[in-house]
């Protein structure tokens, strides 16, 4: 896109415009080609006046853009289809609206009137032909299951039971050949319970009537999701309820245009698709970077210090509280939590560490950026540490400047708007709809976990005086093992990518070591660790070879993640161990300087090994096996299953 | 009808028939502006409802035949609500 002056006035001082200043903006800026630009007005003006009339002129803009940029527009595509038994047309501007400040250019097909039972029975129909991205089965309970609605008291109990279960073959049939025909997404409204049942309170007596069908009904309904890879089920009876039945609903608008639901609550409607509709489309966030003063706890740790910040258990501090709760939910689905904060890192550190009421702990933030630095460039450093793109990061804080500036220089970023009051704060998180999950998978929770062990290491590690205690307390378990089929490809790749705790630096493909395997004078061992906080896996490659008196050392490496534990000196130890086993007198290597492997520089001394000579390319080392003294640590528990690796790689090699 | 009700009367329907707010009038009416259907009629509706925070009856809503008489109705509503 065109334009690239992110600083202009009207840039650096938001909040000055008037909605419908930003109209005018927008459409200034659309004439002068900064689509960019005037992209971003569109979104603020939908952030600030999110109403029915502000929605067509948004899609009219963003369908203005689209053909203007046409494949160049930085939205991403998604076709949604809404199969309904009521008036929805009018969400739909509000939905692609809600849809465009998500980035996505959502398209959207409305089914007939009550023709979805055929729209998904028949393969050839409109619906099919849509071949949409998404499915909304939008139908109301009333058309769903109208002898349950209307009819309920005329009916004897078989004949209510039986009319359910009717109801619920339906579904499965409609859901079953859907699923036939279509790979899209289904989401399926739940059906909502009357607000005034035939019976009144009667009907609350048992299971057997109106409501309790009517439940029984939304549970075989969830039964059927469950048995469908992609199908979803829509709480539309906990939506209403969530905005009061009385006000949900507007019985004019219902008897006059077949439209149920009151003007000021058409956006929920909305929002509520888009809680599905965001991650189906992958615009989902993976981390959320929050701030700290005034956004996690209340009032300026480096002025109000410990005692005067509030946040714990009463109010004021309870809405703290409240969204800590809602972070941590977040990050118990997987989804990674981050520090950034202008502060002393000490003085915000106390605080996370040691204040009585906060319920997030460093342990629960995957990376922290606490300086004077401008939080953008913290924010593309976060994405940088933990491997995620920008458009990954969802972005938490107070302080509206700070909100602008991001959203200016990084807008793929989700910017989160808060209002004034903390309360809303834990309820501003979980409605966004950039942190729904509709799975959970293993990855996803397995990445959360090794971050937050990560984290916790790094936090018990402070709280020892020694070194020695520390490594006690991880209690750390190694496997040492003989090269294997099963090993091969990862001790492979451990050559080819570890870079700084690699005394050699020599590379290998899965031919070469399995080649090296078959010599009977080479040995080829690899380390698996594991300790208290998680599994690290397969961390550490060592290959030596025997000639004459002496053993070399080949390859000696270790992943990053476990420097520093003694890892390191369990496998060293093995070495030396198993060549004095097979008559060696000494045992020798060569550290081969690159610009990445100082980490590795100080380890052939540290061990008790002399240098013997030094050229252009390193420098080697030897240890007398006669008199040495290297062990394994005591703290690690080493276990050995080392086979004679002649004949270990069953497959002869991949070559 | 005040001038600030019939302005922001005209932006709604500026943004729901997609044309500039200065081409409409007080007598602006489905026969004049040619986006003005049935569907946008009911959206206009919303609108309005969503923005004054008022309720239109079917019988209001007949009376919607341009612009002047939806901002006279809004205001009708409001002050009835005082």
């Amino acid at each position: 896109m065109s334009d690239s002056t992110p600083n202009s006035p009207s840039d650096a001082t938001p909040g000055e415009h008037n909605p419908s200043n930003l109209r005018a903006d927008v459409d200034g800026l659309i004439a002068q080609g900064a689509f960019d630009r005037a992209s971003r007005r569109l979104a603020e003006l939908w952030r600030r006046d999110p109403a029915s009339g502000t929605a067509s002129f948004v899609t009219s803009r963003v369908d203005e853009l689209r053909d203007k940029l046409g494949e160049k527009l930085a939205l991403t595509k998604f076709k949604l289809a809404i199969l309904r038994s009521f008036t929805v047309e009018p969400i739909v501007p509000l939905l692609r609206a809600e849809a465009f400040a998500y980035g996505i250019d959502l398209e959207v097909h409305v089914g007939d009137f009550n023709t979805y039972v055929q729209d998904m029975l028949d393969s050839q129909s409109s619906l099919y032909r849509f071949a949409p991205n998404a499915v909304v089965l939008a139908v109301r309970a009333d058309q769903a299951a109208p002898e349950l609605w209307r009819d309920f008291a005329d009916l004897a109990p078989e004949a209510a039971q039986q009319a359910a279960e009717r109801v619920v073959r339906g579904y499965e049939q409609g859901i079953g050949a859907f699923r036939n025909y279509s790979q899209a997404a289904l989401v399926v409204h739940s059906l909502e319970r009357p607000s005034s049942p035939s019976l009144g309170v009667l009907d609350d007596q048992s299971e057997a009537r109106q409501s309790g069908l009517i439940r029984q009904i939304n549970r075989e309904l969830r039964r059927i999701a469950e048995g469908f890879r992609g199908v979803y089920v829509l709480d539309y009876d906990a939506l209403v309820a969530r905005h009061g039945s009385e006000h949900w609903h507007d019985e004019r608008k219902w008897l006059t245009a077949r439209l149920p639901i009151a003007a000021s609550h058409l956006l929920h409607m909305a929002r509520e698709w888009m809680r599905f509709i965001v991650p189906l489309s992958g615009r989902s966030a993976k981390v959320l970077v929050v701030d700290l003063d005034n956004t996690l706890w209340g009032g300026v740790i480096g002025e109000d210090g410990m005692a005067g910040i509030k946040v714990g258990s009463e109010y004021p501090g309870a809405a703290y509280q409240a969204l800590h709760r809602a972070l941590l939910d977040l990050s118990r689905k997987g989804i990674l939590l981050a520090v950034c904060s202008k502060n002393n890192l000490d003085d915000a550190m106390e605080a996370l560490e040691k204040h009585p009421g906060m319920l997030v702990r460093p342990k629960h933030f995957a990376a922290m950026r606490i300086n004077w630095t401008d939080k953008a460039q913290n924010l593309r450093e976060i994405a940088e540490e933990l491997n995620v793109g920008i458009d990954s990061l969802a972005f938490l804080d107070d302080n509206p400047f700070e909100r602008e500036q991001v959203r200016a220089a990084l807008p793929e970023v989700t910017v989160i708007d808060l209002g004034k009051n903390p309360l809303e704060y834990a309820s501003a998180v979980r409605n966004c709809a950039a942190f729904e999950r509709l799975a959970l998978s293993s990855e996803d929770q397995q990445r959360t976990a090794m971050y937050a062990a990560q984290r916790q290491r790094a936090g018990a590690e402070q709280n020892f005086q020694s070194k020695e205690d520390f490594f006690r307390f991880l209690e750390q378990e190694a496997e040492l093992e003989s090269v294997s089929d099963l090993t091969l490809p990862r001790i492979a790749q451990l050559t080819q990518k570890t870079s700084q705790f690699n005394l050699t630096t020599r590379r290998y493909t899965e031919p070469q070591i399995a080649e090296m395997a078959k010599q009977p004078d080479w040995h080829i061992f690899s380390i698996r660790v594991r300790d208290r906080f998680g599994d690290h896996g397969l961390v550490g490659v060592a290959i030596a070879h025997d000639e004459g008196e002496q053993c070399e050392v080949d390859t000696f490496l270790l992943s990053c993640r476990v420097i520093g534990r003694t890892v390191e000196t369990a496998l060293l130890a093995h070495l030396a161990e198993s060549a004095a086993q097979r008559g060696r007198k000494w045992l020798v290597g060569w550290f081969l300087p690159t610009k990445k492997n100082a980490p590795a520089r100080d380890f052939y001394s540290q061990h008790g090994f002399n240098r013997k000579e030094t050229n252009g390319s390193g420098s080697l080392w030897t240890l007398d096996l006669r008199s040495s003294t290297l062990r394994c640590p005591d703290w690690i528990k080493l276990k050995v299953s080392v086979e004679n690796s002649i004949g270990a790689i069953t497959a002869g090699g991949k070559n | 009808m005040t001038a600030s009700t019939f302005e922001q009367v005209r932006n709604i329907a500026s943004d729901i028939f997609a044309i500039p707010a200065d081409r409409i009038t007080a007598e602006s009416s489905p026969e004049t502006i040619e986006n003005w259907d049935s569907m946008q009629h009911l959206n206009l509706v919303l609108a309005v409802e969503e923005k004054f925070g008022v309720q239109l009856d079917p019988e209001d809503i007949e009376q919607m035949k341009n612009i002047g008489a939806v901002a006279t109705l809004v205001e009708k509503l409001q002050s009835a609500a005082r």
